[in-house]
């Protein structure tokens, strides 16, 4: 009886109650979103839309700069500074495969073969972190001194002679050649390639090893068709935040490069801090931006991975 | 582990409700948020917002309204940004004697920062708020000439009033006293003078001597070896007074026929790098034999390594100096005018060329320096004599133009 008789005037209970559940629930994730999205908009989509108007604005310090729509200067600046651009792809690539050759060695010693010594070496591949990118790639400067230990060695095993055929080097000196910049691009970023190869071989269980092992798979036979296409969002995931900043990186190409190897970052810092030309200086890293974009996003399509598409 | 299923529920509701978990409305899938997100990002980024960021015209920004209200009186300190290592440090590298008798002296604290490294980076770093006509922070900036100019230019320092100035504008040297972007000292007065000669590394050129600007570009014994300056009016200035041109009356013409001999040696690889301050320590090292160099790094460098030999070519050397300026909208303008009217009394000026080695631009330091170290007060590279000081030739000032497509042609030919 009470149950039916509701007191008269009083809202249905059951009419609103179930419609708004659901709009509310429905927002409880954009709600727990919202400081990532904040982040994203105030650090990154503001600063990407003001460059973009910088872009394609024209004027001087003198006059200011206005928007005028000035669309050339992409072109422009692709076909005056496609050099560098090609060679930021080709030195990124570089020791971007450098990195993997590296570091996939270490990444599987560490998750398979390190037992009680794994998390000492984890450690030790961040420890370079520890100090700063610049002073890491200013000590660069004293290792490859030209009379130091290591360009001795080299160039008596005859090392720089090859490099130097290739135009890797010149003469009997490694620093400010092709080979000193894409030596720091590989020291540096190697870390970025090791973490997240090792956090995906590491999640491999061995009993498959074990298994392919039982159903006469030879080692090399169980590295090509169990472990490697196990590991690849590892190589993925690691070529990409190999590739991605050292493409755009400039401070190894200023300190251990010259003046034929300077990368597009180079001509960034150059166009905006140097000669002022702001408009200039916003296309090239939207063309950047537009470059790896094209390379990575064809790289996932070909390495078919569905974890970061 | 097992995926957690509500018991009491038959399949088809089982069904219904990974249905709907994971393509109904209710769900939240990665491709829903990313479209809503866009939507959001594409409204905010619109054509009027990409409109809206022009940057306004410096004129409009600084121009007559530089000054702002002084707040001096009331506010006894001010904040001095100056380069790495340009000033005195005392025994336990804890404070600035000099610096520290001006507070003790006039009650005004100072907060030092050794923020500027480099002349390009720092005028990035300050020209948003140049521009907008805000207030950096800073009351008293260190920067070289060229951009001294251009920031007068812009409307973006404060004038100087010569009443606040007795000791400056009776000591300032006279070769100071009216560079020609800005005549008569009314924004700026110099803290240092820079003279730019050639280095070498005599162990690095097997005790061969390098005589000229000529000899850097092409004595292929140096192949590989040399640097030269990435300050554009360094190393063109010293080019050009090489081949007999003035870099004080430098013309177009002038300025493409240097960058060619230049870009020649670059072509040729016999210069290396073009380096900032970092090229000290190559020098040092002998990766480095010969180079371009800063007179005021070099007296310090001597000291440590016996090696390093300086020479001040026949064809005459270039001079620029660093300022000390007020930037526009800064409050504390009195209180800074104070500190710079203070390191141009003598005794005060020669504590600091003592510690920084750099070309005093303070009259009649001669004897005070002398009092300190009495081979400093010889030293040509810090107080020039009548037959250096005949050498010395400065880079003409540059228009907007000019200097763009200066600085552009200047770039191209350092790789960038």
């Amino acid at each position: 009886m009470t149950v039916t008789e509701a007191p008269p005037g009083s809202p249905a209970p059951a009419g609103p109650l179930p419609r708004k559940q659901p709009v509310r629930r429905k927002l409880v994730p954009y709600w727990l979103l919202l400081p990532g999205i904040l982040w994203l908009l105030v650090f990154f989509a503001l600063p990407l839309v003001y460059q973009a108007s910088t872009s394609v604005q024209t004027g001087s310090l003198e006059e200011g700069f206005e928007v005028t729509w000035h669309f050339r200067t992409y072109r422009d600046a692709l076909g005056e500074y496609y050099p560098q651009f090609l060679r930021s792809v080709l030195y990124a690539g570089t020791a971007t495969t450098l990195c993997l050759l590296l570091g996939y060695p270490l990444a599987y010693l560490i998750a398979f073969k390190a037992g009680r010594w794994r998390n000492l070496l984890l450690v030790l591949v961040i420890a370079p972190f520890f100090t700063s990118f610049l002073i890491r790639t200013l000590a660069w400067k004293t290792i490859l001194a030209d009379g130091g230990p290591v360009v001795d060695v080299l160039s008596t095993i005859g090392f720089l002679d090859i490099t130097g055929r290739l135009g890797m080097t010149e003469g009997n000196r490694v620093l400010a050649t092709p080979l000193a910049v894409v030596t720091g691009l590989t020291y540096n970023f190697l870390p970025f390639m090791i973490l997240p190869l090792y956090t995906s071989l590491e999640r491999i269980d061995p009993r498959l090893h074990e298994a392919a092992g039982d159903l006469y798979a030879k080692p090399s036979t169980v590295f090509r068709k169990v472990t490697f296409p196990l590991s690849m969002p590892g190589v993925v995931s690691g070529t990409l935040l190999t590739f991605i900043p050292a493409s755009g990186d400039y401070v190894n190409a200023e300190l251990l490069g010259s003046t034929g190897t300077r990368m597009v970052g180079n001509v960034i810092q150059s166009q905006f801090l140097r000669v002022l030309d702001y408009p200039t200086a916003a296309a090239l890293s939207f063309i950047l931006m537009a470059v790896v974009l094209i390379v990575v996003t064809v790289y996932i399509r070909r390495a078919g991975t569905e974890d970061l598409v | 582990m097992k995926q957690y299923q509500p018991e009491h529920l038959s399949e088809v509701q089982l069904a219904a409700v990974r249905r709907s978990l994971s393509s109904g409305r209710g769900a939240l899938s990665r491709r829903s948020l990313l479209r809503a997100t866009g939507t959001g990002a594409l409204a905010m980024g619109g054509i009027g917002a990409l409109n809206a960021c022009g940057i306004p015209p410096a004129s409009r920004a600084g121009g007559g309204a530089a000054a702002s209200d002084d707040r001096s009186a009331e506010e006894k300190r001010i904040a001095f940004s100056n380069w790495t290592q340009y000033i005195d440090i005392s025994e336990d590298e804890k404070g600035h004697p000099t610096l520290d008798a001006f507070t003790r002296r006039t009650g005004i604290s100072v907060t030092y920062t050794e923020d500027i490294n480099d002349n390009v980076e720092f005028f990035g770093k300050i020209r948003p708020q140049l521009a907008a006509g805000q207030d950096t922070g800073r009351d008293l900036i260190n920067v070289t000439d060229w951009l001294a100019a251009r920031m007068i230019r812009l409307g973006w320092a404060q004038k100087l009033d010569p009443a606040h100035l007795p000791n400056a504008y009776a000591h300032l040297s006279p070769q100071f006293r009216s560079p020609d972007w800005d005549p008569g000292r009314a924004y700026s007065y110099p803290w240092a003078g820079i003279s730019t000669v050639i280095a070498y590394n005599s162990g690095a050129t097997g005790g061969r001597r390098i005589e000229s600007v000529s000899q850097l570009l092409e004595d292929r014994a140096l192949r590989g070896r040399v640097a030269c300056l990435s300050e554009m009016r360094d190393t063109v200035g010293m080019t050009l007074l090489d081949m007999g041109k003035d870099p004080g009356k430098v013309t177009g013409d002038d300025y493409d026929a240097a960058i060619a001999k230049i870009q020649q040696a670059v072509d040729t690889r016999q210069i290396r790098r073009f380096t900032g301050n970092d090229y000290t320590s190559d020098l040092d090292k002998g990766d480095i034999a010969a180079c371009l160099a800063w007179a005021g790094d070099l007296v310090q460098l001597r000291v440590d390594n016996p090696d390093i030999q300086f020479v001040v070519p026949d064809a005459g050397y270039l001079t620029s100096s660093d300022n000390l300026l007020v930037p526009a909208k800064a409050r504390h303008k009195a209180n800074a005018e104070k500190l710079i009217d203070y390191y141009y009394e003598p005794p005060v000026a020669a504590r600091l060329a003592a510690y920084i080695n750099y070309v005093c631009p303070v009259e009649g330091v001669g004897p005070e320096l002398a009092r300190i170290d009495p081979a400093l007060a010889e030293n040509t590279l810090i107080l020039p004599d009548k037959a250096m000081a005949a050498k010395a030739h400065a880079f003409r000032s540059l228009s907007s133009e000019e200097e763009t497509a200066y600085e552009e042609k200047f770039a191209k030919l350092i790789g960038a």
